[in-house]
């Protein structure tokens, strides 16, 4: 056995040994569409370690989304197990899903989803004041605002701010609570190649030097090429 | 330098829920035209109420007024009629005057003979040298007593309603008159003419409408009616402090139910106006309601900005209500409706409180939506 960087690998250096911070078994979701059901998860297993950069790959009805839906807490699963943080996701209330996306789950989404109304800081701070959190933006927090390069837009209201600022501000957003887990839709969708780059720079510079754990659905194998490891989804099933 | 050094080690705490402040008037700014519409309805709302309840309060308080305005002690009004009843007839015999005179401690009696006219309004004929011996008499602003049998005097309030001055003609009952003063006004009634004049036009010579009675001593009053009560039997006697007294709401059936059909019309009108303004916020802020749930936000923080922005819009459909029911006593006091509109303080909290109760029923059912809405459907909102 070794110890490396703080995950400890088993002989073959094949598969980790800490408790990994998702784990799926089995999962399945069926969504009922008139009197038809379409099964958009059919027994996904998967593990993801702490620190971990992951993207998951799949064409468009590969069933990311529903995963990302699922593990998110913003739809409870139709069968199997989902454990993130060591807390089980199936048979969560309405409430305990809420409580899950408040203190363990930070959201990047494709289209930013900012408050259109309030302001950068503004958009950041609501997080803050939903998880009861009443601090500054911390010294360590200011660096990362600094590392994605939006200090100086924090005052603007999102129409104001570029497709590449708008997401950044929305990572900030995702981690300022410090969440186990970044989970990020497809977060390049509608940015141009430069600012394409930029922000999958941002996610493995974020989860290289915090050792932030990130989920990214991509169906981009490029954007892919960006994290430590993918996974390939298929018809509801991990490939 | 410990202490520089300790004060950047400690967290700055800082008021978050100014940013949920900020994101309720952000939102209602965004949408100005349908915030203003929607203060503005829940203004109407309040201003029908406080105008209604402010006209209600004018006319009897100016009635009261202006029975206090004669100086008498105690009143007979005719057998059948009631305190709030018009009076348009003259049943009581001049003779009674005179009997008046005899009974124990009354100094002083006349009679008025009253004539209905449309609306709320009325002429009263007088028999000025005693009424002016009892009430002290009327002041007069410009002109003087009736000399003519044509001539009439009116209060301030009606001659700047009708815009009448000393000189100017009108045509009441079907007679014509000359204005020959215009008087302060609160003291007996706003329209008057000499009492024989109005007997003839009235066909009732001889007899007068009510009775007034001054007394020698002002705390027999009681006594002294306690005593007419058995003597007049069938003829409601008042003391002055009794009949004013009850010129009052509660002593007016229909106007109380008036008042309460027009709080519930206006409760209604409130209810719809900001259910249609929540139910719209609602649905054009779909996406979000879905982004504050997916950042945690609960159900009942959803429902909480829901209901304080309705909050805000009620408190400030109250503000702007109660000023334009200031408007609305100008206009009462221009326009000529001979109603008198009182600024009744004791009715804003109550119209405040019916305002915010309507506007939150009104926010229920889009709130119940907005707690309702599932997290993913929203975030797909476009």
């Amino acid at each position: 056995m070794s110890n490396l960087t703080g995950v400890t690998l088993d002989n073959d250096n094949s598969m980790p040994l800490v408790a990994p911070i998702i784990r799926v078994r089995g999962l399945t979701k069926v969504y009922r569409v008139g009197d038809v059901d379409v099964h958009a998860l059919r027994g996904v297993d998967l593990d993801i370690t702490p620190g971990e950069f992951v993207a998951l790959i799949g064409a468009s009805g590969s069933g990311k989304s529903t995963l990302f839906h699922i593990l998110g807490g913003l739809t409870p699963p139709t069968a199997g197990s989902v454990v993130i943080n060591g807390r089980s996701v199936t048979g969560m209330t309405n409430q305990e899903r809420t409580e899950l996306r408040k203190t363990t789950v930070g959201f990047v989404f494709q289209k930013y989803n900012l408050l259109p109304t309030l302001s950068a800081e503004d958009n950041i701070k609501i997080v803050e004041y939903i998880g009861g959190r009443a601090t500054e933006f911390s010294p360590e927090f200011q660096d990362i605002l600094k590392l994605l390069g939006i200090r100086d837009r924090l005052k603007h209201k999102p129409r104001a701010l570029s497709g590449g600022q708008q997401q950044r501000v929305a990572i900030a957003r995702a981690i300022i609570k410090k969440p186990a887990i970044l989970l990020a839709d497809e977060p390049t969708g509608n940015l141009d190649s430069e600012n394409t780059a930029a922000v999958l720079e941002l996610l493995k510079d974020l989860n290289q030097r915090t050792g932030q754990t990130i989920l990214m659905i991509t169906h981009d194998p490029e954007a892919a090429a960006y994290a430590a490891r993918s996974v390939h989804m298929r018809d509801g099933r991990i490939v | 330098m410990e202490g520089s050094s300790y004060k950047r080690l400690q967290p700055r705490t800082v008021n978050y829920s100014s940013v949920l402040n900020k994101l309720i008037f952000a939102n209602l700014s965004h949408r100005p035209v349908r915030t203003f519409l929607s203060v503005l309805a829940i203004a109407v709302e309040v201003t029908m109420i406080l105008t209604l309840v402010g006209v209600s309060h004018g006319t009897l308080d100016s009635t009261a007024e202006r029975a206090r305005g004669v100086g008498a002690d105690i009143i007979i009004r005719p057998p059948g009629s009631s305190v709030m009843s018009s009076l348009s007839s003259a049943p009581i015999s001049q003779k009674y005057i005179a009997w008046l005179m005899q009974q124990p401690h009354v100094a002083l009696a006349t009679g008025t003979v009253v004539q209905g006219l449309s609306g709320f309004d009325s002429i009263t004929g007088v028999d000025f040298a005693p009424f002016d011996r009892m009430s002290g008499g009327f002041e007069f602003i410009s002109g003087g007593a009736p000399v003519d049998d044509k001539d009439m005097i009116v209060d301030e309030y009606y001659a700047r309603q009708h815009q009448l001055q000393v000189g100017s003609h009108i045509n009441l009952i079907n007679s014509d008159w000359r204005i020959s003063g215009i008087f302060s006004g609160g003291k007996l009634a706003r329209i008057c003419v000499k009492l024989p004049v109005l007997q003839r036009l009235m066909d009732r010579v001889g007899y007068v409408t009510v009775l007034y009675a001054k007394l020698d001593d002002p705390k027999q009053a009681e006594a002294v009616a306690a005593n007419l009560k058995t003597k007049l039997v069938g003829y409601p006697i008042y003391t002055m402090d009794e009949l004013t007294s009850l010129y009052s709401i509660s002593n007016v059936g229909m106007l109380k139910d008036f008042i309460v059909v027009v709080i519930g019309v206006a409760v209604i009108v409130g209810f719809i106006v900001v259910f249609m303004a929540m139910y719209t916020a609602v649905l054009e802020r779909t996406r979000e309601i879905g982004i504050i749930k997916a950042v945690g936000g609960s159900g009942g923080l959803v429902l909480s900005i829901l209901l304080r922005e309705t909050l805000l819009l009620a408190i400030l459909g109250t503000i702007l209500g109660i000023l334009l029911t200031y408007g609305t006593q100008l206009l009462m006091h221009v326009l000529p409706s001979n109603l008198t509109q009182e600024t009744v303080y004791s009715w804003w909290p109550i119209a405040g409180v019916i305002a915010v109760g309507g506007a939150l029923l009104g926010a229920i059912v889009p709130g119940y939506k907005a707690v309702q809405q599932d997290v993913t459907e929203a975030l797909s909102y476009e």
